[in-house]
């Protein structure tokens, strides 16, 4: 019988059946300061090494300043935790890339961008947004720090096998709608919850068109669908961009890789646990109103009502996300106004998210009163965008230009939201106090925050000019 | 890690659904390099005023009749959002052994089991019925059998519930993971040495 993708690279990972869970060999671990602390604290009490430093990565990304370094990091807590790790690394000898180096910046984007992140690989981090690099057709996804603490010992990890879950997405994409809104459309309609248990794989015309940075993006974000993994299987597109990067294989081993990563696509007949299709071509660019990335709206739409659902347990969600957004029901979203907008995370922070934001932006003055900042996701992207002059055009617009790092994605650092304030973010999260204590996020595309600077309120960037 | 085998005591009901982990600990906690002491941060946007010290007095956990659960009794997919295992860090050093609810995220789930939690997955109707029944009856009980996989009412009603075998069995004997792993060290090497030979691209990362 046909196999799916997912079920033939877990095949190739099985070390041996225990009594209840697989044993699955990881080829990639990729290490950052805030989950690895007790990890590596674990290893030293029970004098373990590492098995194969050469298969980790480690780089502090959370708690970074994006503002000048030279001065290192003010807050004593954090500093302790990034120290931890430079620390760690040079005991265990893990390949580490500090603060200052060109490379450093958030994990899930320095991996793909070094040809760390490879296909068929199983991938790990004790991170959950690791499914983005299922984009590149590996099985990757987040892990506790008991875990990576497993992994750091044995290069192995005790599992489970998920289910499979095929998104079939044909048609092509509306002009101004990028994979951020396809993805968030798609969590609207699986619920948060809807892909527990389960690896969705992505597949159809639509995603093959795709880049690889929107196809990270989509893979990023299938954790807010509940789901372990998102992958996606590599193609031409796969191999160019992973070739000729510093860590991906080079002469014979690259012809003998890309020979096993043609064989890695579902066969025809492979079976799914759950299949759904989605036509690409209803696409409307997405904004979430509430407090969970399910709660999402067509550009189009309204502010939901909570008296119009009859199950009280969504009532009252409703009820809570409006209180805690300051929104009142049948609000058209784009008559909301912004305070903060935030382009970058490892979601939205590449060069081509970078790109499209800047082109929004030419020419054009952030609204008075907004303060928007754009925080590339590495050292290399940054440089690119340097290289490209879009610093310029977002500083001439009255954009902060800052350093990389995952900075108010969550706020661990000094980049946080003030109570009360309303962000178009372009990250992954909009819990409540995700980007500060109180702070309101709305998660949207590039394009789409970067509008929403511009005009002090969202948009529908279809009507953008 | 603690076993877990049976657990009698007081429950306690939040009544929320989709509790993601940044709402169990928030990421100013995070940044912490040991697993204790995150107990009294627990919540702690809903649990504390603005000044982040006085308890506010309409949250659940602050209520005196609940001072000492160890039960918690959640609404579906708790634990959402992210890996981080600061999450069950928070919910055990505040007391938390047991997290009943109709359906768990599956990283946080899966943490819980590594740290000597025990979450227990029940029908909608089970949820619903402690839902009533907690804040009615100060002093409500439960008693959670792990080997038995039971769970006792106060009026003696009895329901089972499933919990996989393996994962079961670390819990009630409190074994470390990766022990049990080393024990196949010598399987991890021949995959390795295989590996090295069928997928040699995988050992030079020049890193
Ligand atoms: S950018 Fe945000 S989601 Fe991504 S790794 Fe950093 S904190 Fe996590």
């Amino acid at each position: 019988m046909g196999r799916t993708l997912f079920e033939k690279i877990w095949a190739d990972h099985v070390v041996s059946e225990t009594d209840g869970a697989t044993l699955l060999y990881i080829d990639r671990h990729l290490v950052h300061e805030v989950t690895s602390p007790q990890a590596f604290e674990g290893l030293k009490l029970a004098g373990r090494p590492v098995r194969r430093p050469g298969a980790t990565l480690a780089v502090p990304d959370h708690n970074v300043p994006t503002t000048d370094r030279s001065r290192g990091i003010e807050d004593p807590v954090s500093a302790l935790q990034v120290a931890t790790l430079e620390e760690n690394a040079r005991e265990f000898s893990v390949p580490y890339f500090s603060m200052n180096d060109i490379r450093q910046g958030i994990v899930h984007v320095i991996a793909p961008e070094q040809g760390f992140t490879l296909p068929g690989t199983t991938i790990v981090c004790g991170d959950s947004h690791t499914s983005t690099h299922g984009a590149f057709g590996a099985l990757a996804f987040g892990i506790g720090t008991s875990e990576v603490e497993h992994v750091l010992a044995t290069q192995t990890l005790l599992q489970r096998k998920p289910k499979t879950f095929l998104i079939r997405i044909d048609g092509a994409l509306p002009d101004k709608t990028t994979s951020k809104d396809l993805i968030l459309a798609l969590i609207g309609i699986i619920g948060t919850a809807g892909g527990t248990g389960y690896v969705l794989e992505f597949a159809g015309s639509t995603v093959e068109s795709l880049s690889m940075e929107s196809r990270m993006t989509l893979c990023n974000m299938a954790i807010e669908a509940g789901a372990r993994a998102g992958m996606i299987a590599p193609d031409e597109m796969t191999f160019a961009y992973i070739k000729g990067r510093p860590m991906a294989p080079k002469g014979a081993d690259w012809e003998k890789a890309v020979l096993y990563w043609k064989s890695l696509r579902s066969d025809r007949d492979a079976k799914y646990d759950r299949i759904l299709d989605f036509r690409a071509e209803t696409l409307l660019p997405q904004i979430t109103w509430g407090t969970n990335p399910g709660m999402v709206l067509d550009v189009t739409g309204r502010v939901p009502d909570p008296e119009s659902t009859p199950d009280p347990i969504a009532r009252d969600n409703i009820k809570n996300a409006l209180a805690y957004m300051g929104l009142e029901p049948g609000t058209p979203i784009t008559s909301i106004p912004v305070d903060r907008i935030f382009i970058g995370s490892c979601t939205n922070g590449r060069i081509e998210d970078l790109r499209l934001a800047a082109s929004v932006v030419r020419g054009k003055k952030v609204a008075p009163g907004v303060k928007a900042m754009v925080v590339p996701g590495s050292g290399l992207v940054r440089m690119k965008a340097e290289e490209e002059g879009l610093d310029d055009i977002f500083r001439d617009a009255g954009f902060e230009w800052r350093e990389p790092g995952c900075s108010m994605c969550l706020g661990m650092n000094p980049d946080q939201l003030a109570p009360g304030e309303r962000c178009a973010s372009t990250s992954n999260r909009n819990f409540e106090g995700r980007q500060g204590k109180n702070g309101r996020t709305h998660l949207v595309s590039p394009s789409m925050a970067a509008a929403a600077a511009i005009a002090g309120r969202f948009v529908d960037i279809r009507t953008w000019s | 890690m603690e076993p877990f085998v049976t657990l009698e005591a007081l429950a306690v009901s939040l009544d929320r659904a989709n509790v993601d982990t940044d709402a169990i600990i928030p990421k100013q906690f995070l940044k912490t390099i040991k697993r204790t002491g995150l107990g009294v941060s627990l919540f702690y946007d809903w649990r504390y005023a603005s000044d982040g010290k006085t308890p506010n007095p309409e949250f659940i956990l602050n209520q005196d009749r609940y001072k000492g659960a160890r039960i918690l009794v959640a609404r579906q997919n708790f634990g959402s959002g992210s890996s981080r295992e600061h999450a069950p860090w928070a919910l055990l050093d505040y007391g938390f052994r047991a997290i009943l609810a109709p359906s768990f995220a599956d990283i946080f789930y899966n943490n819980c089991f590594k740290n000597g939690i025990l979450p227990v997955v029940l029908g909608d109707a089970q949820i619903d019925r402690l839902f009533t029944e907690i804040p009615k009856t100060p002093g409500y009980r439960l008693n959670i059998d792990l080997p038995e996989q039971s769970i006792r009412l106060p009026d003696n009603t009895r329901w089972s519930f499933d919990i996989d075998p393996f994962r079961k069995k670390c819990l009630v004997e409190g074994l470390d993971d990766i022990g049990l792993t080393l024990a196949y060290s010598s399987d991890i090497a021949s995959y390795e040495n295989r590996l090295r030979r069928e997928a040699p691209w995988l050992f030079s990362t020049n890193a």
